[in-house]
């Protein structure tokens, strides 16, 4: 049990600190912060998917008027650390997928850059490429662990036995898209090196954690961190893609470096961030569901294929969920992954739980129906009492209660007949379940200090639209018991204590509970009344940490699909969500959250997809008019509600991560719809209408 | 190779030498220093760089600079006067209309440029009757408001900002 | 981007004389598609020419009943104007299902009609494309062909390599619009003036994909002409797509029934705007019942070759097509009962 703070200021919706700035747009980004005579960068890539760099001819881009230096692999500085190969930029012509780095230009105005990298010429020895990924792979290979550090397989009884001799099975292939995260801000940065200077290189970037950020260019530029410093007070959307620097980030230090004294500008285009940016990899999700005559689950089995890049592995853990979801007695899971010759996938918004609650969740569905159960009824039945993995109980676990409420507030006892016709269109709903780990990183500090009638706190957080400006003065708040007002809170610069990663919907459990070690010590050390300048420093590690209970949020997601009969054109007029996330901080942003997540789980069932093209090794609709993600007219009325749950265990805030587990289920609560509205079952995400049409009457 | 051009930016007159390929965007955001309007695609695709041109919500990645000479330019900083939010902007900030903000002050040029045309008459798609007054539905404002993607996907928190703004109850 | 020097003449003629004499030149208007076009390495002019206001930007009746839609008024002032809305309806809806308020308040009428597929090869310099490089072979067959035509293609999988080949679309709603309203493109050229009737504006791809349409270098639109549909004339523009907004068209259909005249066009089905002769012959003078519409449409559909490709290619365009046209009728038919 951790010591709980008493809510006053938790728990208000208070308006976000930096909105006014937003608003007017002078909150200003890393592309954007006024330096003295900048410099821009343009990238040149790799049009081969995998060969070698023969010759590059940089002559014609150096004799143009204004531009100030061309690198490439031949005249780029050698890096301290090239361990990382994806961010080894410009270190050797190998090319390992198309769109790699082979150069940049720097110049005087964006324009010349760009014509610049447009006259680099560059000829390739192009190798045969492998980019396509299949089920059965011949170079499939079971990875050590999956992100970040769990078992790539687990197995309990005996599945195959179970589905063999259950009153009702499925049996199914399910596959979700690649996608990429396509943050509206792209990867952008500003850089200067100045190197007589204490602090020589100074990093404007757009990062999920300015920490880590400075971690990863120290390694690869063997530089101390004290040499470095990262600052990011806003972030225009990450989910997850700005979480782990990616090579835009070495490349713009590359070309600080190469011109002393002159802050560097560079940007991806949105094309390039088809390339260079990170991705959730194609997951392709073999089931097996089992079940006795009521209901209860028999076995539960996933077994999961997945692609990375050949020079750099990343393994989603998609299987994850299904080992803790529902109690079966017979369970396994398999990860299994494609080396191919593509760019490097990443994380993207509930790595792990968001593919990975598809096709469980689908299973679920399909299995329901084959029993004659309602899909709420089937999930209520297979509630375990503990966490089927480890057998540790629930720190608190709510889902049956978010499946009863969700069902009351959408009007599932109502729902209209399968294949229900309005008119035009033929109408469904469905469910399905959410989840997502409640995590705390291992490492965050917060200074607070008392300054002028004020209290100042001090963590290298990283608000990325998440909302963490407003909600950390909250806790800093409570824990101080003082008024919100008198709380000024700083992030997003390492000058500030070192904190975490903003990913894994950990940063509020993480730095709220540094924070609160901080303010509990200054009071205990101080009291009531300090003077100017007292000060504490407090760390996460300090707190009380559970390891009895398995800690997870909980939710339910219900979906109203409508397919024209026509034409089979899909609308998620409704989309309802209920969770059980431990206390809200602050209702207003977490809202905000939970819509957020839901939506873009609407956009992933309807829309997502970056289409592969294996002849030529590159995603073939690679900017946003291609790659659809939803609009506001696709929106309808999307809610979110969330039960008042009360966990002692996960910290003294009581709060469970927000930012992730919107986005989870939703995909299969909107093919359930399709299902019950149409009577097509489609395995295969996204929804779209060629997948109808062909079973409309 | 240069031209000169004048423009007002937020009510400031200036007058520019600008290269023929430069975007109105990019004279705002790396000329002038205001980067109230955001490069998201900088291909017309996501509306993150709306502003008001001559009154009229566009797209300032698609409008080269020079072809705009004499023009009235007013981004998201420019419709807030003398520390007073636009009515668009205080319904942003009230229903809590975006996230991580980079989207933002386009999607405010936007629905201040959408309320304009609302008024005048215009229809939409999203009109049934085309030749009827629109009105301000969710319905309409979505549709209205769907050339401004949000990766956040404020959409549901967006839609009433700009029925608020619009004097409308949503 | 390659840096090219920019003028606005003082007028329309002098516009013309300026690019015709230059074969590097090219016309800008509201640059909704140039601008992007520059960027991407796809148009490489060395001389921009600004037409945007040179031409006449009025909506004007003419003396048969008709409309003139001048060349720079933008797509948002013709569907504003209440004399296309009432009179037009399949104009206005086109135009209003296509892009977005920002783009329709750039794009003109002479423009719309000009932009250039949205095939992702041909946006892709680094990829094969004979439109945009002649005679480089087309990556689009056996790729990505979910937008690309079903109509005016010699085969399934016709031959990458060879340079005619070309699957691309033409993306423009309003063009489809003005093909099934018969409309007449006013051109200004070095040679003087001449008409085009809108049907005829675009190609098949031919032995040169890379032209789009017949207006020869240095010709410009200066107007388009809306002749007047008989009285109690219906019409209706329906856009299939994957996204309720801004998004192209997978499918789309313009359709126009005025009396015993029924006038089909499609959009997202071939090079250019489909005019669905057969079809309508079929259904002139009968009885547009489920069964006439979707028979004819077969009919019309006879030569549709379906391309295969990634994800499934796109061989739903052909019932697609066929149900849409369907469904466009039925609703025209309906409004007329009421």
């Amino acid at each position: 049990m951790t010591d709980l703070l008493q809510p006053r200021a938790i728990g208000q919706g208070l308006v976000r600190r930096d909105g006014e700035a937003k608003v007017r747009g002078t909150a200003t980004y890393a592309y954007e912060t006024p330096v003295d005579h900048p410099a821009y960068a343009h990238p040149v890539q790799a049009a081969i998917a995998r060969g070698r760099v023969t010759r590059i001819d940089t002559s014609a881009a150096e004799a143009l008027d204004g531009v100030l230096a061309v690198l490439t692999h031949e005249n780029a500085e050698r890096l301290a650390s090239t361990e990382d190969r994806e961010l080894a930029v410009l270190q050797s012509p190998e090319v390992a997928f198309r769109g790699q780095l082979v150069g940049v230009v720097l110049a005087e105005t964006s324009e010349l850059a760009r014509q610049g990298a447009d006259l680099v010429r560059v000829s390739f020895a192009e190798e045969e490429h492998d980019s396509e990924l299949t089920v059965d792979h011949p170079a499939l290979y079971k990875p050590d662990k999956v992100n970040p550090s769990f078992e790539t397989d687990t197995a309990e009884g005996d599945v195959a036995a179970a589905m063999a001799t259950a009153h009702a099975t499925v049996e199914q292939t399910y596959s979700t898209a690649m996608v990429h995260n396509n943050p509206l801000e792209p990867h952008a940065s500003t850089a200067l090196w100045e190197p007589g200077a204490q602090v020589p290189l100074t990093l404007w970037d757009s990062t999920q954690g300015v920490h880590p950020d400075r971690a990863a260019v120290c390694e690869v530029f063997g530089l101390d961190e004290e040499q470095v410093r990262v600052i990011c007070p806003y972030v225009g959307g990450g989910f997850g893609s700005k979480g782990t620097p990616h090579a835009n980030v070495m490349l713009v230090v590359l070309a600080a470096r190469a011109l002393p004294g002159r802050p560097v500008k560079l940007a991806l285009t949105r094309q390039q961030m088809f390339f260079l940016a990170g991705y959730r990899t194609p997951t392709i999700q073999r089931m097996q569901v089992a079940a006795d005559r009521t209901g209860r689950l028999q076995a539960i089995a996933i077994d999961v294929v997945e692609q990375t890049s050949r020079i750099k592995e990343f393994a989603e853990q998609t299987g994850t969920p299904t080992r803790m979801m529902y109690a079966a007695p017979n369970r396994r899971t398999t990860h299994r992954l494609a080396p191919l010759d593509v760019p490097v996938p990443s994380w993207f918004r509930a790595p792990g739980e968001c593919p990975g609650m598809f096709g469980p969740e689908v299973a679920l569905d399909e299995l329901a129906e084959a029993l004659g159960l309602d899909p709420v009824e089937l999930r209520i039945r297979n509630d375990p009492e503990v966490d089927p993995e480890t057998g540790k109980p629930w720190s608190s676990r709510h889902l049956v209660e978010c499946l009863r409420e969700g069902a009351e507030r959408f009007g599932w006892a109502d729902r209209p007949p399968a294949r229900h016709r309005d008119g035009d269109w033929f109408v469904g709903t469905g469910v399905a379940s959410s989840v997502y780990p409640t995590m705390r990183q291992a490492t965050s500090d917060a200074l607070v200090r008392f300054e002028e009638g004020r209290y100042v706190v001090e963590i290298g957080a990283a608000d990325l639209g998440t909302g963490a400006w407003t909600v950390l003065p909250q806790i800093a708040a409570d824990a101080l018991d003082v008024p919100v007002d008198d709380v000024e809170v700083r992030i997003g610069d390492t000058r500030l204590p070192q904190a975490s990663v903003a990913g894994g919907s950990s940063g509020t459990n993480t730095w709220g509970s540094a924070i609160t070690v901080a303010a509990r010590e200054f009071r205990g050390k101080f009291g009531a009344e300090p003077r100017d300048g007292d000060e504490v420093t407090g760390s996460v590690d300090q707190a009380a940490k559970d390891t009895e209970h398995a800690a997870y949020a909980f939710g339910a997601q219900f979906a109203e699909v409508r397919v024209h009969a026509d034409t089979g054109e899909l609308r998620v007029p409704r989309l309802y969500g209920v969770f059980a996330a431990g206390r809200i901080i602050n209702p207003r942003t977490a809202r905000s959250q939970f819509i957020g997540g839901m939506t873009m789980g609407l956009s992933m069932a309807l829309h997502e997809n970056s289409v592969w093209d294996p002849r030529i090794g590159q995603v073939a609709n690679h900017d946003l008019a291609e790659y659809h993600i939803t609009v506001n007219a696709d929106v309808g009325d999307v809610q979110a509600y969330w039960l008042d749950e009360h966990d002692p265990y996960v910290n003294a805030m009581g709060s469970k991560g927000i930012g992730e587990i919107g986005i989870t289920g939703t995909a299969a609560a909107v093919v359930n719809a399709v299902h019950r509205a149409t009577g097509i079952r489609v395995r295969d995400l996204p929804v779209t209408l060629d997948k109808v049409l062909g079973g409309l009457p | 190779m240069d031209a000169e051009i004048s423009l007002t930016v937020d009510g400031v007159p200036r007058r520019l030498t600008v290269d023929t390929r430069t975007t109105l965007l990019d004279l705002l955001r790396e000329r002038l220093g205001n980067t109230s309007p955001k490069k998201g695609c900088d291909h017309g695709q996501c509306g993150a760089c709306t502003v008001l041109l001559d009154g009229e919500r566009a797209l300032s990645c698609l409008a080269l600079a020079v072809a705009h000479d004499g023009a009235e330019v007013t981004t998201a900083d420019g419709l807030a006067t003398e520390g007073e939010l636009h009515p668009v902007q205080q319904a942003f900030l009230d229903r809590d209309a975006f996230q991580c903000g980079y989207c933002t002050p386009g999607q405010i040029c936007s629905a201040v440029g959408l309320l304009r045309e609302v008024d005048r008459g215009w229809p939409s798609h999203a009109s049934a009757d085309l030749t009827a007054d629109p009105q301000l539905t969710a319905a309409e404002v979505a549709e209205r408001m769907s050339g401004n993607l949000c990766r956040c996907a404020a959409y549901a928190h967006i839609v009433p900002a700009v029925q608020q703004a619009g004097g409308v109850q949503p | 981007m390659k840096p090219f020097a920019y003028t606005r003449p003082g007028s329309a003629a002098e516009a013309v004389r300026e690019v015709a004499v230059e074969p590097g030149a090219v016309f800008l208007a509201g640059g909704t598609n140039l601008v992007d076009h520059l960027k991407l390495g796809v148009a490489r002019p060395d001389l921009v020419v600004d037409v945007r206001t040179l031409t006449s930007r009025e909506i004007t009746d003419l003396p048969d009943g008709g409309l003139r839609l001048g060349a720079a008024s933008t797509n948002s002032e013709v569907t504003a104007d209440r004399r296309v809305r009432e009179r037009y309806p399949v104009l206005a809806q086109a135009l209003l299902a296509g892009a977005t308020g920002q783009l329709r308040n750039a794009a003109t009428t002479g423009g719309n009609p000009l932009q250039r597929t949205r095939c992702v090869y041909f946006q892709d310099v680094t990829t094969r494309c004979n439109k945009r490089e002649p005679g480089s072979g087309c990556s689009a067959v056996g790729g990505y062909t979910r937008y690309h035509a079903v109509l005016g293609v010699g085969s399934a999988m016709p031959d990458p390599t060879a340079p005619e080949t070309c699957i691309a679309t033409h993306p423009s709603d309003m063009a489809v619009a003005l093909t099934a309203l018969d409309a007449q493109v006013q051109v200004l050229g070095p040679a003087g003036e001449r008409t085009i009737p809108f049907g005829e504006l675009h190609r098949l791809p031919g032995d040169h994909p890379s032209r789009d349409t017949v207006l020869e270098h240095g010709e410009l639109i200066t107007a388009v002409d809306l002749p007047p549909l008989p009285s109690g004339a219906r019409s209706a523009y329906r856009k299939v797509r994957d996204r309720a907004s801004y998004a192209f068209a997978l499918v789309s259909v313009a359709a126009v029934v005025a009396g015993e005249d029924v006038r089909i066009a499609l959009g997202g089905m071939a090079h250019r705007p489909w005019r669905a002769t057969r079809a309508e012959a079929l259904l002139t003078g009968g009885p547009l019942t489920e069964h006439a519409v979707a028979h004819a449409m077969e009919v019309e559909l006879t030569a549709a070759q379906p391309q295969p490709g990634l994800e499934g290619g796109n061989g739903f365009k052909i019932p697609l097509a066929t149900r849409t046209v369907v469904a466009t009728l039925r609703d025209l038919t309906a409004e007329a009962l009421r």
